[in-house]
């Protein structure tokens, strides 16, 4: 073994060089450049824009925007619950009914169940219990009303699923072990389950907070004072429709951004213990 | 309650004639076997004999398609009135369950609490103790269990050995009169077993009622008072665990334990 061919110890490495890379980053950057001048030299008041972007009218709309998100996620994880419970339950009654919620308001698209809310006093002119008290539908239905109930349920139904999956992601064992130690239903559901259905819950339930936030546009067409409503508002008196549109876009991008940032924080929380070891230095 | 009718020499644990099926598979053919206060009692028995659904329905995680259990003079799962059983509700099986430990194979963990949170989880919870004083209580059971300085990690950071300790500490907290064991080691690396059976040995010293659920002819020889065979639903042969064990008076038993053995 003493020929010079297996004499090593002088050789150079020489790296791969990655041509391919470098193409698809010049092609990439060249569109990127594209794009950027096509928008800069484009017939887009960039003035406007900034100026519009903190309007007292918009800030408002920012606002809306986000108080409906949050109740609407809110109703809709709340109803999540207790329909994934229901659809777990032994009782067919139960079982069923959450099944039905789950097939109908996931069927419907969310513009439509919008405005069927928002028109409900052409079926139900009052609502009321009889003989106690009665209210016209028109006042009680308004744009809020009829936005919340329209993405909170609908919401209910897809963040039911992900919650059944949540539960049912919890070995048996833990069920077991909740009850050898005297823990009621409710208890082991509250202590023991829910805790730990919440690691598969929430990036799902996160994503859809995300998708929430910009549903809530939807709300627009029934004269919901959200921020893209505010953006058409500001628009129809000015003609300045694509820089509205952009005010618009870049407070769904804020807001977007601050979310995600938000959901990975409490992801982490939800995984402790299970994690630990892998993060464990 | 019965309870209070109960004469000091009165076994802890009575079943008569349990029997449980699932679908047309019959696990239980009629059980008949009794354990004194005080008594460890190991079952034993090829997989599928149905000595861990016995286990699971002395504390109702099965419930029972005929015969009774008695644990402390009180009836499990029923209440009678006159010649009538009445099944109890979620909250009274709770509450009976409360005095029966059980220590599972695969430990059971709740792998979101720390070591003393799964301890004191069911004291505070359940029995309502000051959190605090739970907190001394569990961290006492941690120092007769050898695990006092891992009181504050969680579970996955443990051993198989470990967790398995740390779940005989959190039935232990329970304040139980009553501790069923689940194949307790058989989950476990071998050279993890020892350090479980060595807690289980004290704790039958200290006259805790165990029954044992295990593979560990050892440990059935040399701790538990008394051996029961189980095979096909049946309880073959229940005697003096030396005896049992040494000197087996059924075919089936002594096919069992010599297999064992091999």
């Amino acid at each position: 073994m003493s020929d010079t061919i297996y004499q090593v110890s002088h050789l150079t490495l020489v790296p791969r060089r990655h041509y391919g890379r470098l193409v698809a980053a010049a092609i990439v950057v060249a569109v990127l450049a594209v794009i950027v001048h096509a928008f800069a030299v484009g017939q887009i008041e960039w003035n406007y824009v900034g100026e519009f972007l903190t309007v007292p009218v918009i800030m408002k709309g920012l606002l809306n925007t986000i108080i409906m998100a949050i109740l609407a996620m809110v109703l809709g994880i709340v109803l999540g619950i207790v329909f994934a419970i229901m659809r777990l339950s032994e009782n067919p009654v139960l079982s069923m009914t959450a099944l039905g919620y789950v097939w109908f308001f996931r069927a419907i698209p969310a513009l439509l169940q919008l405005l069927l809310w928002f028109n409900l006093a052409l079926v139900f002119p009052t609502i009321g219990i009889p003989g106690l008290f009665s209210l016209k539908t028109v006042d009680i239905m308004t744009p809020f009303v009829a936005a919340l109930l329209g993405l909170g349920i609908q919401q209910g139904a897809f963040t039911a699923e992900v919650v059944r999956a949540g539960l049912l992601s919890v070995d048996r064992g833990q069920y077991e072990a909740a009850q050898t130690i005297g823990m009621t239903r409710l208890q082991m559901l509250r202590r023991i389950i829910m805790p730990q259905a919440m690691r598969v819950i929430v990036p799902p339930v996160g994503n859809e907070f995300i998708g929430m936030v910009k549903l809530t546009s939807l709300a627009s067409v029934i004269q919901y004072a959200e921020i893209l409503h505010s953006a058409q508002n500001i628009y129809y008196a000015n003609s300045r429709v694509i820089e509205l549109l952009i005010v618009a876009a870049i407070w769904y991008l804020v807001v977007v951004t601050i979310l995600s940032l938000i959901q990975g924080r409490i992801e982490k929380y939800f995984s402790r213990g299970v994690a630990a070891v892998g993060n464990a230095k | 309650m019965e309870t209070q009718n109960l004469s000091p020499d009165a076994p802890l644990v009575i079943a008569a004639d349990v029997r449980k099926h699932f679908g047309p598979l019959e696990v239980l053919k009629g059980i008949n076997v009794s354990v004194q206060k005080g008594e460890v009692l190991c079952i034993i028995g090829p997989s599928g004999s149905g000595k861990s659904t016995f286990l699971r329905c002395i504390n109702q995680l099965e419930r029972i398609d005929g015969g009774a259990i008695w644990v402390g003079g009180e009836l499990i799962g029923y209440r009678r009135e006159g010649d009538n059983l009445h099944e109890l509700n979620d909250a009274q099986i709770a509450r009976q369950r409360r005095a029966i430990g059980m220590v599972f194979q695969r430990f059971n963990l709740f792998p979101h609490l720390t070591v003393t949170e799964n301890i004191i989880e069911g004291p505070v919870q359940v029995l309502r103790e000051n959190p605090n004083e739970a907190k001394k209580r569990a961290h006492a059971l941690l120092e007769r269990v050898g695990l006092y300085d891992k009181r504050d990690v969680y579970p996955a950071h443990l051993s198989g050995g470990q967790q398995q300790r740390v779940a005989i500490a959190r039935a232990l907290a329970m304040q139980p009169q009553l501790l069923l064991f689940d194949e307790p080691t058989s989950a476990l690396d071998p050279e993890l077993v020892g350090e479980v059976l060595n807690v289980m040995r004290d704790l039958a010293q200290t006259g805790m009622t165990m029954i044992v659920v295990t593979h560990e002819l050892g440990f059935a020889r040399e701790v538990s008072h008394r051996t029961a065979f189980m095979d096909q639903g049946q309880l073959v042969e229940v005697g003096d665990s030396r005896s049992v064990l040494a000197n087996p008076q059924q075919a089936r038993t002594r096919e069992f334990i010599s297999a064992v053995h091999k």
